[in-house]
């Protein structure tokens, strides 16, 4: 019995080992075929449009996106993850992953304001920012452990407001839903949400804004196992076509 | 073979594996747990108040789920009907649905503009998102069908012929129901509600989606572990113990009490 269950698994054992040792030994700089690029979910529609026109540019590239939390994406860096590129949005996030020597050189891309997003028509008739501390106007925020809501905080800090929202949601996209979804009259999202979200909410810019600017660094990171091709897209994220692109999808770029 | 004699290792080892893989990513956070700081950590009154919400939440859809899901599980379980395989494999929905997506699905409903929703505010000015109550039934939403599911496996495998005889002898169906199928289920119950509060605990989407996540209203445990892991992941190492030691010290006490 015991032999037979022996012969049965050999086979898979040896297919397993090749693989993984097929895996791992792509060091030449002809092998590197994927670049791996973790960034901040607020970055899905740019950063994919870059990685298409990287891929076109590169023979034989293909480029795999982790897209999702900043913080959460630190963390799978910091735990060992293999990753090439990491853009993320916030300083504080790049920076635990530069803390455990991981990042080389971040450099600011783009950086992101802050906008009052209300659902189409305006229900509560929200006309500035004054207006999120009355009575009766439902509001949302990111959470303060959020890059978007800690911006929130220190915009609202500026102003000297005092809001009570109905949640703090765990990221910028969730906060916009309640918007797009009518569940709530206002929120402060990303100027690139606004326009992401299309005619289903409405952005109010409003001057304090300008105390909580949100700066998106990017790095290539240490132990990148795709180095080179990893310093080539950080180079395009760089680039005049890029700086194009985050300017339509509304990011604010240095010049 | 007979019992009490050991597993077969056919069995044992594919079980020990099994144990291992369960309780390996336990040990990962009791290794990780920051010890020294833990008693400061839990006087939080941030802690407290999100446990509590979790325990009163979970336990109140645990109520709903089995007000509702016992005499679901008795229709599907003991009545005949056109449709019943669809009922059924409709009932299961919420278990194949991503809950973040069932939370999307509740606030179009119940939400301010949804389709029920909508005819609440109106009506009643009453609007269900971001209070406590959404969280219940978010939380409800998503357990129902394990209640149902085991109360209606219990149902299938109690003997009919109790049933039956009670009924030969002129108790209505109600009386029936009453009398002999729910004290021959009352197992099958039990386990359903276990399970059902256990997941009601556990829940994050639906809740964040539809409830929202605020402290004291709709912030239960498992929101503010995700919510720690952003910023502190020790704190939410420290959340997720006391979420862990209490739901497992409650189950413990229940089942020394109820199952022998």
């Amino acid at each position: 019995m015991f032999k037979r269950a022996l012969t049965l698994a050999l086979p898979a054992l040896l297919a397993l080992t090749t693989a993984a040792c097929g895996g791992s030994s792509g060091d030449g700089a002809a092998k590197e075929t994927t670049l791996t690029v973790f960034a901040a979910a607020s970055l899905t529609e740019t950063f994919t449009e870059l990685g298409k026109s990287f891929e076109a540019a590169n023979d034989g590239v293909t480029v795999k996106f982790n897209f999702g939390s900043s913080a959460t994406l630190a963390q799978q860096i910091t735990q060992g993850a293999p990753a090439d590129v990491f853009a993320a949005a916030s300083p504080a996030t790049m920076q635990t992953v530069a803390d455990a020597a991981l990042a080389e050189a971040p450099t600011t891309f783009v950086s992101n304001k802050l906008e009052i997003a209300v659902p189409a028509g305006n229900p509560a008739k929200v006309d500035d920012f004054a207006d999120l501390a009355n009575k009766g106007v439902k509001v949302a925020l990111c959470a303060e452990q959020v890059p978007c809501g800690a911006a929130a905080k220190k915009a609202i800090e500026a102003a000297g407001l005092k809001i009570t929202p109905v949640t703090l949601e765990q990221d910028v996209k969730a906060t916009l839903t309640k918007v797009t979804l009518g569940e709530v009259d206002a929120a402060l999202v990303y100027r690139t949400d606004v326009i992401a979200a299309g005619d289903k909410v409405e952005g109010i810019e409003f001057p304090e804004a300008e105390k909580a600017i949100n700066d998106y660094p990017v790095a290539v990171l240490k132990n990148a196992p795709a180095k080179d091709l990893a310093q080539l897209f950080v180079t395009l994220v760089l680039s005049q076509q890029a700086k194009d692109l985050f300017t339509k999808a509304g990011f604010t770029t240095t010049p | 073979m007979r019992a009490g004699r050991g597993a077969p290792w056919m069995l044992a080892v594919p079980a020990a594996v099994g144990l291992a893989f369960l309780v390996l990513p336990l040990v990962g956070l009791l290794v990780r747990a920051p010890w020294r700081t833990l008693p400061q950590r839990l006087a939080e009154p941030a802690v407290l108040e999100a446990l509590r919400l979790s325990l009163v939440s979970a336990t109140l859809a645990t109520a709903v789920c089995l007000v509702l899901g016992v005499p679901l599980a008795w229709v599907l379980a003991r009545t005949r009907f056109r449709g019943r395989r669809l009922v059924r494999s409709l009932v299961t929905v919420p278990m194949v649905l991503p809950p973040v997506v069932g939370g999307v699905a509740l606030l179009l409903v119940l939400g301010r503009n949804g389709l029920v929703g909508r005819h609440l505010d109106a009506a009643f000015g009453i609007t269900l998102p971001f209070t406590t109550a959404a969280v219940v039934i978010a939380e409800a939403f998503v357990a129902l069908p394990f209640l149902v599911i085991t109360v209606e496996g219990a149902l299938r495998a109690a003997d009919p012929r109790f049933e039956e005889a009670a009924a030969t002898l002129g108790a209505s169906r109600w009386t029936v129901f009453r009398r002999v199928t729910l004290p021959l289920i009352a197992p099958g119950v039990l386990a359903g509600g276990v399970l059902c509060w256990s997941r009601a605990l556990g829940e994050f989407g639906a809740t964040i989606t539809f409830a929202g996540n605020f402290p004291g209203e709709t912030q239960t445990m498992p929101l503010a572990v995700y919510l720690a892991l952003e910023t502190d992941p020790e704190a939410a190492i420290v959340l997720s113990l006391v979420l862990l030691a209490v739901s497992v010290a409650i189950l413990t006490a229940l089942r020394d009490r109820w199952i022998p």
